[in-house]
């Protein structure tokens, strides 16, 4: 079984963005770029099935910009088999992404995806949802813990009011979450070895995706900022502003 | 046309996200109809009718929804979606779950987790864990949209809709629950508490959670904890508050042992007042608090309890 692991880059989640002053978007010169965090919990849990002899190959995609062929040599330098670059430069949207992504699945046939649950940058939380709903497939979202067994997994899901699992034939797409695992680092040997393993490119041309963004961006602005407050000394004192000054205990 | 909320419920008691959803929706399209998908909700139902500006509910009544697998629901929300031009759902576990599917299946866009609607096509959403607000313009064509319930009033009381039994959709067979480990407390949800008080990985450990207990037991808060309490294995999943996790608004947020991550701020700096106690007084959270404590954690969480039962505060697990 194959198991497909799409990639995003984004920004460096330690990195504070800056939103720029024309109010177009926020700021991406010279700021540090990384595999979006959920996607390496994605990348580790394909590998570590590879590892126990469960899946025969790891795929790797990412769509984005020519230096996204960076992030693909983080997931092969992690153990991913092979990647494919799928170029489009500015903002694509989830919905061009899944449609992008079923194509992919169509020519690959994996038997599982595995997809971050959200990307850091844009929050949206939909990408894996819809590439199972464009391909009739089961879900298994926010995934806490996978066993495959034949022809199904058993995913455990982070949920609103704690831990539910979900029973999907396979094929199926599941998202991660923070606790499904710890993702290594690579390896000097690793990273060099990833160098050597292919990188098809392609573009969404290739599969037929128009990557026009449908949602109208207007404009991108700050949130409110709080005013920072002040030091208390004691409890005894932080009960007091809490009750005569805040007024809410 | 109209605009269909999907309520969140438990098959026995209706969440508030749902009245506050409809309030959004009330301002993208009147009227607001509701869906109640479940196993034995009637009473769901009667609630959701009685939700001032609701006009209809639909009823799916049926052990297929019992649990909102998105699969199911999906095609239920598909098989009654022609009369209405926008589709909406808090951004609950459920509603991230099954919208986009329902998103993707109309070949529209999906808008996650507005935070205001300023007209019926034009939304402020936060990117980057809140650090930046997008406002972005749907195109014509069906709106499907996902609600951070913390920034809308609830809708009041006082509606008298009629509750209409709608038919199963098809199973499509893909999924099927199989089970689930929800965190049982006597304390009130997280989201909709009006006090929350938090740890961090400066608790040192899962007992030490029961100094926080003691004080939120006191104020009738509701315990919550940053992802790297959690990750700890400290408290579980449910407790996170962050970017990832739940986001909350609560009257006064008190976050203990707690340095203040971006992902975590962005899960809590709506709060209206904020109180952080942290031995280290460099702490970004002291950034974002009105007070703040430079303390040790394990002095100042007994004395609080100490100075609260002083005060008069019983230890009644309240509402």
């Amino acid at each position: 079984m194959k198991v497909l692991v799409p990639v995003k880059r984004v920004i460096d989640y330690n990195v504070k963005v800056r939103v720029k002053a024309d109010q177009t978007g926020v700021d991406l010169a010279n700021v540090k770029m990384s595999m979006n965090p959920f996607d390496e919990i994605a990348v580790e849990e394909a590998v570590r099935l590879k590892e126990k002899g469960k899946v025969a190959e790891v795929i790797a995609v990412s769509i984005g910009p020519a230096q996204a062929s960076e992030t693909l040599r983080t997931a092969l330098a992690m153990g991913a088999d092979r990647g494919i670059l799928v170029k489009a430069d500015g903002e694509v949207e989830p919905l061009a992404v899944a449609k992008i992504l079923k194509a992919i699945v169509e020519a690959e046939q994996p038997g599982l995806v595995i997809t971050g649950k959200q990307a850091i940058d844009d929050d949206s939380n939909q990408t894996g949802q819809m590439l199972a709903a464009l391909l009739g497939w089961g879900q298994g979202t926010f995934a806490h813990k996978l066993e495959l067994a034949e022809g199904s997994a058993r995913i455990e899901r982070e949920v609103d009011g704690g831990l539910q699992t979900v029973e999907v034939k396979l094929p199926a797409i599941m998202t991660t979450d923070l606790r499904l695992n710890e993702p290594r680092y690579a390896s000097l040997p690793n990273i060099m070895k990833a160098k050597k393993k292919p990188i098809a490119e392609k573009t969404p041309g290739d599969y037929g995706v128009d990557t026009t963004p449908r949602l109208k961006i207007l404009k991108v602005t700050e949130p409110a900022k709080r005013a920072a407050g002040v030091k208390v000394k004691s409890v005894a004192e932080l009960l007091d502003k809490l009750k005569n000054e805040a007024g809410v205990i | 046309m109209a605009s269909l909320v999907i309520a969140e419920h438990n098959n026995q008691t209706l969440s508030d996200a749902t009245a506050k959803t409809v309030t959004a929706a009330a301002a993208v399209s009147a009227p607001v109809h509701v869906l109640v998908a479940g196993q034995n909700c009637d009473g769901v139902a009667q609630a959701a009718a009685k939700i001032a500006g609701v006009e209809k509910v639909l009823l799916a009544d049926d052990a297929l929804y019992a649990k909102m697998v998105a699969e199911t629901m999906e095609t239920l929300i598909l098989s009654v979606v022609d009369k209405y031009d926008a589709i909406l759902a808090p951004a609950t576990s459920n509603g991230k779950n099954c919208l986009p599917r329902v998103a993707a299946k109309l070949d529209v866009p999906q808008i996650s987790e507005i935070l205001k609607v300023i007209s019926p096509d034009t939304f402020e959403r936060p990117i980057y864990a809140g650090n930046a607000i997008q406002t972005v313009q749907a195109p014509a064509g069906k709106k499907v949209i996902t609600v951070r319930t913390t920034v809308f009033p609830a809708a009041g009381d006082g509606g008298n809709a009629v509750v209409e039994k709608i038919a199963t959709a098809a199973d499509p067979g893909t999924a099927k629950f199989a089970g689930e480990a929800l965190s049982k407390s006597d304390r009130p949800e997280l989201t909709s508490a009006r006090i929350v008080i938090s740890g961090g990985r400066g608790l040192g450990s899962g007992e030490n959670f029961k100094l926080l207990d003691k004080v939120a037991d006191r104020l009738h808060a509701a315990v919550g904890a940053s992802r790297a309490a959690v990750d700890a294995g400290y408290v579980p999943n449910d407790y996170q508050v962050g970017q990832t996790g739940k986001v909350v608004a609560p009257d006064l947020y008190i976050a203990v042992g707690i340095s203040g991550a971006i992902q975590h701020l962005a899960g809590m700096k709506d709060s209206k007042v904020i109180a952080a106690i942290n031995k280290d007084e460099d702490a970004p959270i002291f950034q974002i608090a009105d007070y703040g404590l430079v303390a040790d954690l394990f002095q100042a969480l007994p004395e609080m309890d100490e100075e609260l039962a002083k005060r008069g505060y019983g230890q009644d697990k309240g509402t």
